[in-house]
Formats: C-alpha cells, sequence, structure tokens
C-alpha cells in the first residue's frame, strides 16, 4: 500500500517497495561504477518519494565519502596524489569522491572537517571554503565579513576589469575593457589557485592607507595617488568594434566602400572623411572623435526612379558610412578586411581608448567596499611613512565599522605581511589560525601588530597625530566609468511622434523630468516653472483651433490662408498646448471621438 | 480645564470678539490659563491676544498652496522606509495583527475585508475591575466549537455507523456552557439523524431515508464527523479567540471583529470598545467615526514602524476618503475614478474606457483640476498659476 514512487528527471517511472534498501544500492552501483557518476539518487521519507537526476544543468560538488565514521581518502592516496600516481579522477572512479546535487545533499550528513567526524556521518567536505564558488571564492578571509558585503562582492567581482582572455588582439567583441598589468592578488585563497585566477587577475595590489582626507573621502570616496596613476596604476583600455559589408540588393545593385563624393545624399563635411584612405577605409593608428567616418560606403537609392526637378531620372546614392560613436574617441587599432558568407566584403574596425582613471570611476576592494574617485592627488601632497611608503589610495575609516567587513581589515594586514615577506600569503576563508601568525610576524620585523602606523601629513611635513592603518589591498577597478556616462544636452534631437526630446545619452536624448520631480514642482506651487519644463522645453505647438467648432483649423501656407476643414473661413484662433495633446485629439479622432476644444478668453 | 477662571475667560471672549478674531475654542482657555500665570494686566492680555491672531493667521494654509500633493509625498516618502515586514506582535502577546506597508496599504484601499480584523473591548464602571464578569463575557464572545468541549475526541463506529460524542462537564463548566443547550443547538442543526443521549454521551447517527437508499456510506459518516467537529456552540459570529488581559482594567482583544454584536452585549463601555475594520466602523457607528478610526489607524501604522507623519497629512487623506458620506479608496475605484475631469481619469487607469464613456456621453472637460491643465500645457490652477488679473469695473 505505501510504495514509494520513483521519479526520473522528474517524470514519474515505477514504485519500490523497500526505498532505502534501494537508494543505497543505487549509490553502491555509482561508487563502483556500474552506474554514471553523474547519477544522484534521494530519497525522501516523509512524502515516499525517490528523484533520480541525471540530467545536464545541475550545480554539483565533490565530497569525501565516509563509512563507519571512517573517511576513505586515506594518507597513502594523497601520497600517490603528490607524487602523481594517483590523479582526481581515479579518485571519483574507484569511488573514493563522488558529487553530490543539491538534492542528494538532503540525504547525507557532512561533516566540515576531519574532528567533527562521527558515525553517523556519510560525507566530510574536502576543505569547507569549497562551498564557496568561483566569486565567493575570491574573497579572502570572507568568513570574517558581514554576509551583504560578501553577496555585493561576489557581484562585483564580475564587473571588474582584467585580462579578460588571453587572444583579444585577435578579437573584435564589440565592446571590452582591459586592465593594463593586472596583477596577482597578493593574499590569495585555495580558489584562486583552483580556478586559475592568477592567469587572468582582474585587479592591482594598492597600497590603502584608511585616514580621512580633507573631506574627499565622505561617503566612500577614494582618494588616489596622481603619480601611481601616472605610473600605470589603474590604467585600462576600452575597445570598440564596428563592422559593415556590402549588402547586394535585389536588382543586382550593391553597397560600396569608397570616400563618398559630394553628390551623395546625406553627405556629411569634408573633414569627417580626412582619415579615409582610397578604399575608403580608415588607417589604423589614426586618432578619431565622434562623428569622424571610420568606413566610407555608399548604397544606391532605396526608391528607383527618382525624379528631379528636372523631370529626368537621377540616380543619386545614399551615404551610410560608420562613424565613431557620439561620445566616444580613440585610435584606430586595428582594420580587418575579410568577406561574409555569401562572398560580400566585410570590414571590422577596431578603436582603441586609453583610460587613465579619473574622477567618478569606480573601484572595489573585495569586500564589498565600493567607491568612486573623489580626488586625484599629486604624491607630494598624499601623507607618507616613516619608512617613505606613499599610499596609492586613501579610504575614509567611516566605511569599515557600521559595515562589518573585517576580511578587509585582514587582507590589508596580511598583504602587508605579505609584501615585507616577499611572498603571497594565503587568506583561505575557515583557516583559522593565520591572524596570530601575520600579527607575530610583523612585530618580528618592526611593525605594529595591529597595522597602524605614524603618518606624516605630505602638504605641511607634521606628524599625523592619530596612528593610520596601512596596509596592501587588491582592489578592482569596475567597468562604471565617467566617460562612459558624462552628459548634458541644452538642445538636439525629438521623436518624430511626439516632438518630444529623445531619450537616452547615446540618441543624445534630454534629461527626464519625471513624474515625482512633476510632483514637487506641483507641491511648491511652481506653477509657471513647471510649465516652462513640460511645455516649452519640450514639445511646445501653437495649434490654430476653430472657433466654431473647436477643430483644429489648416494653415494653408501657399495661399496663406486658415480656414476649418469643417466650417470653412470662420474665425480661428492660435492655442499654445503641447504636441502631445495634439496628438491625443488626433488619435481620438481615429477613433471616431470627436474632441471639441471650447475657447475662451484668458482670465 | 476646570480650574481656569471663568472671569478671566470671559475676559478673553470679550477680546477676541471686539477684535473679531476667529480662534479655535481651546486657544481661548490657553490664553486664559497664560493669563492666570502670568499674571498679565489688560493691555498685556491684549497684545497677546494680538500676537496669538498674527501666529494663528500665519500658520493656516494659504490659499493656492498643494495640500493634496504635499499629503500625499508626507505619507508617501516614509511609506517607501516601511519594512514589509507583515506580522508582528504588537499591543498583544499572541494575537497577530497586520502591520507596515500592508495595513497601510488595506487602510487606504478602503478593503471590506480586513487580514487580521481585531477590537479591544472594554467594560463600564461597574465591570471595569471585575476579573470573573471579563471571563464569562470572553466566554461569551469567542468561538466554542465541539471540539473544544470534547473529553477526548470523537468516536466513529463505523460497524454502527454512528458518531459518540463524549462531552467533557468540566470543559463546559469552565466555559459558563449548558450541556442540555449544546444537545438542542446541536439537534436544531442536525435534523436528519437521530440522537441518543447517555449521561454526557451523545451518539449520533443520519436517519435512513429515501435519499440514502444505497444505506449509509462512510463517507457521510466522516462528513458528518467534521461537521460536528466545528460546530459552533458558543460565541460571536466572526470573532474567533479572545484573549483577557488587564492593563489599568480589564481589556478583552480579539481575533475577528463583530462590533455590533458585541455593543449589544451587557457591561460593555460602548465608547471605549473599539475595532480595527473601518468599514465596520462606519456601518455601525456612522461616517465620521470612520474617519476618526482611518485617522487612528494609519498614524498607528505609521508609529508602529517608528515614522512620524503630522496629523493634518493622515487627516486630510481620511477627510478625502469620507468627504461623500461614505468610505471611499483612493484608486480606481474610489477618489481618482470618480473625479469630473475626463482627461484626469483618463490620465490615471483604464484610460480607454473613460474616453469611450466620455465621448457616448458627451462629457465636457472645464479643465479645472492640476492634471487637466498639464496635459494640455497651461499653468496649474496651483500656487503662482492660482492668481490672474482681473480688470476694474468703471
Amino acid at each position: 500500500m505505501n510504495s514509494t514512487k520513483i521519479y526520473m528527471n522528474g517524470e514519474l517511472i515505477g514504485v519500490c517497495e523497500n526505498p532505502e534498501e534501494f537508494v543505497t544500492e543505487m549509490r553502491e552501483k555509482r561508487r563502483s561504477g556500474q552506474i554514471s557518476e553523474e547519477m544522484n539518487i534521494t530519497y525522501y521519507d516523509k512524502t515516499s518519494e525517490i528523484y533520480i537526476f541525471n540530467d545536464p544543468g545541475r550545480a554539483r560538488r565533490p565530497l569525501i565519502i565516509v563509512k563507519n565514521g571512517i573517511p576513505l581518502l586515506e594518507d597513502e592516496h594523497i601520497q600517490e596524489i603528490t607524487e602523481g600516481k594517483l590523479k582526481w579522477d581515479d579518485l571519483i572512479v574507484n569511488g573514493i569522491i563522488e558529487y553530490l546535487d543539491a538534492e542528494e545533499e538532503e540525504n547525507s550528513y557532512i561533516a566540515m572537517g576531519i574532528n567533527d567526524l562521527n558515525e553517523d556521518h556519510t560525507h566530510l567536505e574536502i576543505d569547507p571554503s569549497t562551498m564557496l564558488g568561483i566569486c565567493a571564492g575570491i574573497i579572502p578571509f570572507s568568513n570574517h565579513n558581514s554576509s551583504p558585503r560578501n553577496t555585493m562582492e561576489a557581484g562585483m567581482t564580475k564587473q571588474a576589469l582584467g585580462l579578460y582572455v588571453s587572444n583579444y588582439m585577435h578579437r573584435t567583441d564589440t565592446r571590452a575593457h582591459l586592465l593594463h598589468q593586472p596583477q596577482t592578488p597578493m593574499v590569495k585563497t585555495r580558489i584562486i589557485d583552483a580556478t586559475d585566477y592568477d592567469k587572468r587577475p582582474s585587479g592591482q595590489n594598492f597600497v590603502v592607507a584608511v585616514m580621512s582626507f580633507e573631506g574627499y573621502n565622505m561617503e566612500d570616496a577614494l582618494i588616489l595617488n596622481k603619480s601611481s596613476l601616472e605610473r600605470g596604476l589603474a590604467r585600462s583600455s576600452f575597445f570598440r568594434s564596428y563592422e559593415t559589408f556590402e549588402r547586394k540588393y535585389p536588382g543586382g545593385q550593391e553597397d560600396k566602400f569608397e570616400v563618398p563624393g559630394k553628390g551623395v545624399r546625406g553627405y556629411r563635411s569634408e573633414n569627417a572623411y580626412r582619415h579615409l584612405d582610397e578604399d575608403g577605409i580608415i588607417n589604423s593608428e589614426s586618432y578619431v572623435e565622434s562623428g569622424d567616418v571610420l568606413i566610407g560606403k555608399t548604397s544606391p537609392p532605396r526608391f528607383l526612379e527618382e525624379i528631379d526637378e528636372f523631370g529626368s531620372a537621377n540616380e543619386k546614392r545614399r551615404e551610410t558610412s560608420v562613424t565613431v560613436r557620439n561620445g566616444e574617441k580613440g585610435i584606430v587599432d586595428a582594420v580587418l578586411l575579410t568577406e561574409t558568407v555569401e562572398g560580400s566584403k566585410l570590414t571590422k574596425i577596431r578603436v582603441r581608448d586609453t583610460r587613465q582613471p579619473e574622477f567618478g570611476d569606480k573601484f572595489a576592494s573585495r569586500h564589498g567596499q565600493k567607491g568612486v574617485v573623489g580626488l586625484i592627488l599629486s604624491q607630494e601632497d598624499v601623507p607618507f611613512t616613516e619608512n617613505g611608503v606613499v599610499p596609492d589610495l586613501i579610504v575614509n575609516p567611516h566605511a569599515i565599522p557600521s559595515r562589518m567587513s573585517v576580511g578587509q581589515v585582514l587582507e590589508m594586514v596580511a598583504g602587508k605581511s605579505g609584501c615585507i615577506k616577499g611572498e603571497r600569503v594565503d587568506g583561505t576563508p575557515f583557516n583559522l589560525d593565520i591572524e596570530s601568525e601575520i600579527r607575530n610576524f610583523l612585530t618580528d620585523n618592526g611593525f605594529e601588530p595591529n597595522g597602524c602606523e605614524s603618518l606624516y601629513n605630505g602638504m605641511t611635513g607634521e606628524r599625523i597625530e592619530a596612528e593610520i592603518f596601512i596596509g596592501v589591498a587588491y582592489y578592482q577597478k569596475l567597468h562604471h566609468m565617467t566617460t562612459d556616462k558624462m552628459y548634458a544636452r541644452s538642445r538636439g534631437p525629438v521623436q518624430v511622434l511626439t516632438k518630444q526630446p529623445t531619450e537616452g545619452r547615446a540618441r543624445e536624448g534630454g534629461l527626464r523630468f519625471g513624474e515625482m520631480e512633476r510632483d514637487c514642482l506641483i507641491a511648491h506651487g511652481a506653477a509657471l516653472a513647471l510649465k516652462e519644463r513640460l511645455l516649452d522645453e519640450s514639445d511646445k505647438y501653437e495649434a490654430i483651433v476653430c472657433g466654431k467648432c473647436g477643430m483644429l483649423s489648416v494653415h494653408d501656407k501657399i495661399r496663406n490662408k486658415i480656414y476649418c476643414p469643417i466650417c470653412g473661413e470662420v474665425d480661428s484662433f492660435p492655442v499654445e498646448i503641447s504636441y502631445a495633446f495634439k496628438l491625443l485629439l488626433d488619435e481620438l479622432k481615429s477613433l471616431c471621438v470627436f474632441p471639441k476644444l471650447i475657447l475662451e478668453d484668458k482670465a | 480645564m476646570g480650574n481656569i477662571d471663568q472671569e478671566v475667560v470671559n475676559k478673553v471672549i470679550k477680546i477676541v470678539k471686539k477684535k473679531k478674531i476667529d480662534f479655535p475654542e481651546s486657544y481661548v482657555n490657553d490664553i486664559a490659563e497664560a493669563c492666570i500665570r502670568r499674571e498679565l494686566t489688560d493691555k498685556e492680555l491684549e497684545t497677546l491676544i494680538v500676537r496669538v491672531k498674527k501666529a494663528y493667521e500665519r500658520s493656516k494654509v494659504e490659499s493656492g498652496e498643494a495640500i493634496g500633493t504635499v499629503a500625499a509625498q508626507s505619507v508617501g516618502e516614509p511609506g517607501t522606509q516601511m519594512t514589509m515586514n507583515t506580522f508582528h506582535y504588537a499591543g498583544v502577546v499572541e494575537l497577530n495583527v497586520t502591520l507596515g506597508l500592508p495595513r497601510l496599504i488595506e487602510i487606504v484601499d478602503a478593503r471590506k475585508t480586513i487580514s487580521t480584523p481585531t477590537m479591544a473591548i472594554y467594560f463600564d464602571e461597574d465591570h471595569k475591575f471585575d476579573e470573573e464578569f471579563a471571563k464569562k463575557t470572553a466566554s461569551k464572545i469567542a468561538k466554542i466549537t465541539i471540539n473544544n468541549v470534547l473529553d477526548d475526541d470523537l468516536h466513529i463506529d463505523y460497524g454502527q455507523m454512528n458518531v459518540e460524542v463524549i462531552i467533557s462537564q468540566e470543559k463546559i463548566k469552565e466555559k459558563h456552557l449548558d450541556f442540555d443547550e449544546i444537545v438542542s443547538k446541536l439537534e436544531a442543526k442536525l435534523k436528519k439523524h437521530t440522537f441518543e443521549i447517555e449521561d454526557n454521551k451523545i451518539t449520533i447517527a443520519p436517519k435512513v431515508d429515501k435519499r440514502t437508499k444505497n444505506g449509509i456510506q462512510i463517507r457521510d459518516i466522516r462528513l458528518l464527523v467534521d461537521k460536528i467537529r466545528h460546530f459552533q456552540i458558543s460565541g460571536v459570529k466572526d470573532v474567533n479567540r479572545v484573549i483577557i488581559r488587564k492593563d489599568e482594567q480589564w481589556v478583552l482583544h480579539t481575533e475577528g471583529s463583530n462590533l455590533k454584536a458585541v455593543l449589544k452585549m451587557e457591561g460593555i463601555d460602548k465608547e471605549k470598545t473599539t475595532t480595527n475594520h473601518i468599514h465596520e466602523i462606519y456601518t455601525v457607528l456612522g461616517i465620521e467615526a470612520a474617519r476618526n478610526a482611518i485617522i487612528k489607524e494609519a498614524l498607528h501604522t505609521l508609529d508602529e514602524q517608528g515614522l512620524s507623519v503630522d496629523i493634518r497629512h493622515v487627516m486630510l487623506v481620511a477627510d478625502m476618503m469620507t468627504a461623500d458620506g461614505s468610505v471611499k479608496s483612493i484608486g480606481r475605484h474610489g477618489i481618482s475614478g470618480t473625479k469630473s475631469s475626463v482627461l484626469a481619469r483618463a490620465a490615471f487607469e483604464e484610460t480607454g474606457k473613460h474616453l469611450l464613456n466620455a465621448s457616448i456621453r458627451g462629457e465636457v472637460d472645464e479643465l479645472t483640476g492640476i492634471i487637466e491643465n498639464i496635459i494640455i500645457g497651461q499653468p496649474i490652477p496651483l500656487g503662482t498659476g492660482s492668481v490672474g488679473i482681473k480688470m476694474k469695473n468703471n
């Protein structure tokens, strides 16, 4: 009566009478290699269900199998692995280590360390830090941080600039950032080793002082040492690739790469084409700014037989060149000529732009401590230590206590001791006895064990009264940079439909005066300021309204006459309305609703 | 304020009348009190009254002030800071009351059914400190089902196809109930069943009739058991649990609310007894009481979250909701949906519906509101836009 249902990949495939036995047997078979090691099986006694999964897309993690309180991985195995006789895969094949998915974890009792083991345990963690993924695993001493900070850092690691691939010279990514001279972190974790983070690092080791400085690092702002930047700290390149090809149109016509002639429809200024070579394509290493043509291209006219004033068909080609994006500049890095699958000429151009850190660029440590540059200070003005060390970065002490990112503090002391020692420090989380080791080392080398030092004011040379916490931390440059975001507009393009300003920086759009901003002006009773924002600076329109029927009149510009399409030539009056309202009236009319404007003298 | 000299009060009233000032009554008393405390001369008193008048005039809202928008912002901004913490043990232990943003939304939406209705029942002068009376009333109000007074559990006899109900004498005594009354209530409810009574044991079996020609099914018995188990033998409708507490006097807190029934009961303080169900207050006590309830509940909800909003903003919200004599919600079905302007309604929600209906009826929009004037691009009739020029008629 109480058979256990068996589901395979979510599908009911059968029932079984003795679930415990069945599950144990399945697991035995997996460990002995009779069944694929990718199979995971779970038994839920509360609902009498067995779930078997072998489909792709499950997150699984390796654990050491424990039998009767004794882990199957023995010293001999480790010995053989170090000698190179045994490989990881052999451990799995021999049923010493197995991968569990999230479901099967529900059936297991996992010991964190070998000292916690008892008879009931089914598995042993290889290391507590294996529960962390790639992003969270990069954080040193993450067990000392508050969880929101670790979550934030796991998100920010993905935004950090670094060596994202090693063949970037041969690629044409639409957008790519590359950090110059990336460094391997001074404080590493075992996950960093396991994921080969050192081969593609995404940050640099900064000498960081924790002190407030003239108020320029309030609210998480950062102060950078200008000389450090000039030496190449946190410098990056931005690559953007443009591409186009000679499209073939039905009827035998096609696009052509060329320097467009003056007769071409939509001809830009001569200046815009100045970099183009004879073939209509720019040469590498030319400096280009927004609006400059990278690939000169003309297309056949959209409609055949366009008749000019003299009545003859005029074959006027259109200008369809590719230009540098609005607001961007750079140096042409590479020009690539090839062909499409159809055999048309294809060109890709990569433009490079060097980005030295500037005000507003975003940086983050590995502990969710992010901030933007608030001041770039000449080295001579930056405080320095007794030994003459000048920090690259000054962060505000208020950033630490309320956020409880103790990991950052530990990383800085660890980084400092590593720099003195000349070797990298292991900051793997849950490695509990490292702190005292670092402290002792610092004391032995004549430093304060807490990482504090006396600093001298760079401007006056006076000793700063308070001891300043200074150390080495790994900082990441994040891909939110001022140059990509800085924007303003006074006049510019409008939308065709509503005559309101376009939206967004890329379209040279207006800055949205939204609903809540509108509410604020209403609340202040600033009626005319509100009208200015919403009408005069947006889609002001002078409508001519028929005084008799209330519909919009027509202005015949050729005869200079104003008439109403319904009432004929009667009195019409100019009325200032928004174009959006005119559009609403038009749309209502298209729905067979007749909106009438009843006019009155202004009070 | 009994200790204020009536003579001084009259003096103040006289000056106020002479100066033709329109003061709230409480001001007169306050001024009189100050006059006595500071031993003011008549001349000084007059100066004081004139100064108070000036300050009073100055603190009044000027015409053309966007009080609605300011009120909306003043309630809305703290609303964004509210934690979504729905259930909170506040006021009474072990009683769950919805608080925070969900409760605030519930209030302004003028919901007819709220998620956690609750009452606070006070007793009149005679029974304020009468513990026995409080307990008696509590057991009268609280919902008691057969399940609550069972000795053990219901016994189902599938052989005899009947159900044995053994009532615990202790439990019914504790709850001030009567055994015969329970039986008669049960009999009235289950008419097509036979009853056998033996001491405190009731045996109930379905009667065999045309409907049950296939014999009585096990399912029937099971349904019967459920019916008996949840049969309410005592209590006020819609009230489930009652918690007795003593603060300064005895108070009953309930889970569920039925103001009308409770107010009819003996020994209840009809002025202090209240509920958090605004719609119930409206139907039982009327619109003014509903307005006060909205203010009280909204302020309490905000206050509980540590947010302070000036009472006048909340009062304005309550006034808007109750202005036409019924409790209207703020939204599509209430205030925003019943505006006179077509454009204002269409701009809010259900644009198509409003434009269509307006065109069928041939509605005229007088363009007197804010939203309409923003749409057509005119200065809004508020603040600097509320003034105009008028020609002098000679």
